[in-house]
């Protein structure tokens, strides 16, 4: 047994990502049950906790928190410890985030199948899951904060700036959205009340985005791509401007989720010129992850990891691309409310988030155990099966989206409308089971990881790595 | 400013950023409170009756947001399709919004007296009854499970400490008006020959609240 002191702590990232894959499987299986359901209603079997009203909050949950959420800590404590040379500031610290997330998430599960909610968008954990939340990450940012303090490299480098933006605004964001007034140990009502609230929540609603799913991925993105291209990033110069106009613009575009609402105009428009501008910070991040590959694209022939990753970019371009689009009000005004917006998320979810995920995992996983990856050619099966699921899914999407749009706005020559709301429903039927088919594709891909990575983890030893001696 | 000399020193970073990330929020959200004219006050609405109140968190609790918006937005179609598009000042009571964000089925805003209380019932049950090709599920454990009225004075005196204007008085005397409000629904259903009522089972209160939505306002 190594001396602490002298050793990274590599087994609170090996159980991130354990449960990055166990909640992943979980989360994207829910999904594909609600998926179904909307193709085949009878699904829920009378049940109320398999209702899709239940169901739908379970499955953004568990991928983003849950999935999502420990794919971040996986990667931020096993490179965080390399960044600064110097382990985690408290193994138990260390030790309390990770069992207290999982706890969190369980808790929550249960909550959500029983119907207890706050009722609001990717905040439905009820008040005393709040509480919890506020305090494990409270403990995340000691011991991230704590872990930057005692560093041993002067410089900050720039996957540490994203971690700390998305430390401090995701704490920021949580505690103003879920403000709230207890009925019972269980219920509460939100502290606001309709316009106020719809604002507040979108402003988390799309930060949540911003500052869960966007730069902690970002930051991934920045420490593990040039480790797996084994190359320097691109530009530094880009990633200082990119870093800091992202997350000053991020936030203001809250209110594109709610153009032609009730809300006051100039914060729609606000919400709107906002999100335009975004695409270009958007665009730096791609384009400095892009062209790191300079010298080394004949390699993505043989690597499937910088497969996923130069792919993880690609759908992060579109759907910042998509998602500008999206904020013009008469854009909006056809989009809104439809499935193209579900298409949207999952272009950035799927192709984004999780490819980015898989990448990192796929590399660091075999070093988290000494050994190598068990099976290059299951992970590019792997790669090629959750691409062409991706695909189906958003395609179907965009199809079903914009005919809905155009369907309900259609006029006859009188002026009346044209289509009953039941029949834009009763076409949509197809599409939808070919988007529950892009997901169950997405899905066994993940499976063929979760193999894929247990073989690798039976052949390998769990062991600590040491601290290099400067 | 050198951005180096900012990599070295974590904390001046870290305010920094925080100061950045802060801006874009407060400058949307403090007016909206500071600025009264963002919510003009509309005539006529006022705070759920008990039972509505115990239906809106029967439709928070399964979730029907995830499915139903309750926004018409100012366009041709949907004012046609809905009614009257929707204004702040009809949302003041309701903690949480629930405007939703996408449209599995129509918009419910305007939901209100569309329909008698019969067609709800029966479509709770099983929407394809009235609705054919509806793909949304089956609800039968609305009319299972039944209410109590024991917990909706503490839910009231919850909403009086937000803001809502519930009077004591109200709050105290809140199960009578709960159970008259029962004793209407049920003689509605029965007039229109719903038979297999039986009991106070928990739909009662859903009708009660989709009745409501949207109705503030005279429209209709």
């Amino acid at each position: 047994m190594d001396d602490p002191e002298t050793t990274y702590d590599d087994s609170t990232p090996r159980w991130f990502s354990f449960f990055t894959m166990f909640w992943g499987g979980v989360g994207m299986l829910v999904g594909l049950w609600a998926a179904l359901e909307l193709a085949f209603y009878q699904l829920n079997g009378g049940e109320p906790w398999l209702t899709f009203g239940r169901l739908r909050p379970l499955h953004t949950n568990a991928v983003i928190f849950a999935f999502g959420g420990n794919a971040i800590f996986a990667g931020v404590y096993y490179s965080t410890q390399r960044l600064c040379r110097v382990r985690m500031f408290s193994d138990v610290l260390s030790r309390i985030h990770l069992w207290g997330w999982q706890l969190i998430v369980v808790l929550d599960a249960v909550a959500l199948l029983s119907g207890h909610t706050q009722g609001k968008e990717y905040a439905e954990p009820i008040w005393p899951i709040d509480i919890l939340i506020t305090v494990i990450w409270v403990i995340f940012a000691i011991n991230f904060f704590g872990t930057l303090w005692r560093r041993k490299e002067r410089h900050l480098y720039v996957a540490l700036w994203f971690y700390m933006s998305t430390v401090l605004t995701i704490a920021v964001l949580h505690l103003v959205n879920s403000a709230c007034m207890p009925i019972n140990m269980l219920d509460s009502y939100s502290a606001y009340a309709g316009v106020q609230d719809a604002l507040i929540q979108w402003w988390y609603g799309h930060n949540a985005v911003g500052f869960l799913l966007t730069t902690p991925f970002l930051g991934l993105m920045y420490y593990f791509l040039p480790k797996a291209v084994n190359k320097p990033v691109y530009s530094y110069r880009l990633s200082i401007v990119h870093f800091w106009s992202l997350i000053f613009l991020y936030i203001w575009a809250g209110p594109h989720h709610l153009l032609y609402t009730a809300l006051p105009d100039w914060a729609q428009t606000l919400g709107m010129v906002f999100s335009i501008m975004l695409i270009a910070p958007s665009w730096g991040g791609m384009i400095n992850g892009i062209l790191t590959f300079k010298g080394a694209w004949g390699r993505l022939r043989t690597e499937p990891i910088l497969k996923f990753f130069v792919a993880s970019l690609t759908f992060y371009g579109m759907s910042t691309f998509e998602g500008p689009m999206l904020s013009i009000r008469s854009v909006s005004a056809l989009g809104h409310y439809t499935d193209w917006i579900v298409g949207h998320v999952h272009s950035g979810a799927l192709g984004w988030v999780g490819f980015t995920v898989f990448a990192m995992l796929y590399w660091m996983w075999p070093r988290l155990f000494r050994t190598e990856l068990y099976s290059t050619k299951l992970c590019e099966y792997h790669f090629w099966t959750a691409s062409v699921g991706i695909l189906l899914y958003i395609t179907s999407m965009w199809i079903t989206g914009v005919t809905q749009g155009l369907m309900l706005r259609q006029a006859s020559a009188e002026g009346t409308l044209v289509y009953q709301f039941i029949e834009t429903v009763k076409i949509l039927h197809p599409y939808y089971v070919v988007r529950a088919l892009g997901g169950g594709l997405y899905l066994a891909g993940l499976l063929m990881m979760a193999y894929n990575l247990t073989r690798t983890a039976l052949a390998g030893t769990p062991s600590d790595e040491r601290i290099p001696v400067k | 400013m050198n951005h180096r000399y900012l990599e070295r020193k974590s904390l001046v970073f870290a305010v920094l950023m925080l100061v950045t990330v802060l801006i874009g929020g407060l400058v949307e959200i403090i007016p909206l409170y500071a600025v009264k004219a963002t919510v003009p006050p509309l005539k006529g609405v006022h705070p759920y009756r008990p039972l509505e109140l115990e239906g809106r968190d029967i439709y928070i609790r399964e979730g029907c947001y995830t499915c139903h918006s309750q926004m018409v937005r100012p366009f041709r179609d949907e004012t046609e399709r809905y009614g009257p598009y929707s204004k702040a000042g009809e949302f003041v009571y309701d903690h949480p919004f629930q405007w939703g964000s996408k449209r599995t089925g129509p918009d419910l805003q305007r939901l209100g007296g569309k329909y008698p209380d019969a067609w709800h019932w029966l479509h709770m049950k099983n929407p394809r009854e009235v609705s054919p090709g509806s793909i949304m599920p089956e609800y039968p454990w609305l009319y299972t499970q039944q209410l109590d009225h024991t917990s909706i004075a503490a839910r009231m005196k919850a909403l009086q400490r937000l803001g809502v204007p519930y009077t004591d008085q109200e709050i105290a005397t809140c199960g009578d008006d709960y159970w008259a409000q029962v004793g209407t629904i049920q003689k509605n259903l029965q007039q229109a020959g719903v038979t297999d009522l039986h009991d106070t089972p928990e739909i009662l209160a859903l009708i009660a609240y989709l009745q409501r939505l949207g109705s503030d306002i005279e429209w209709r």
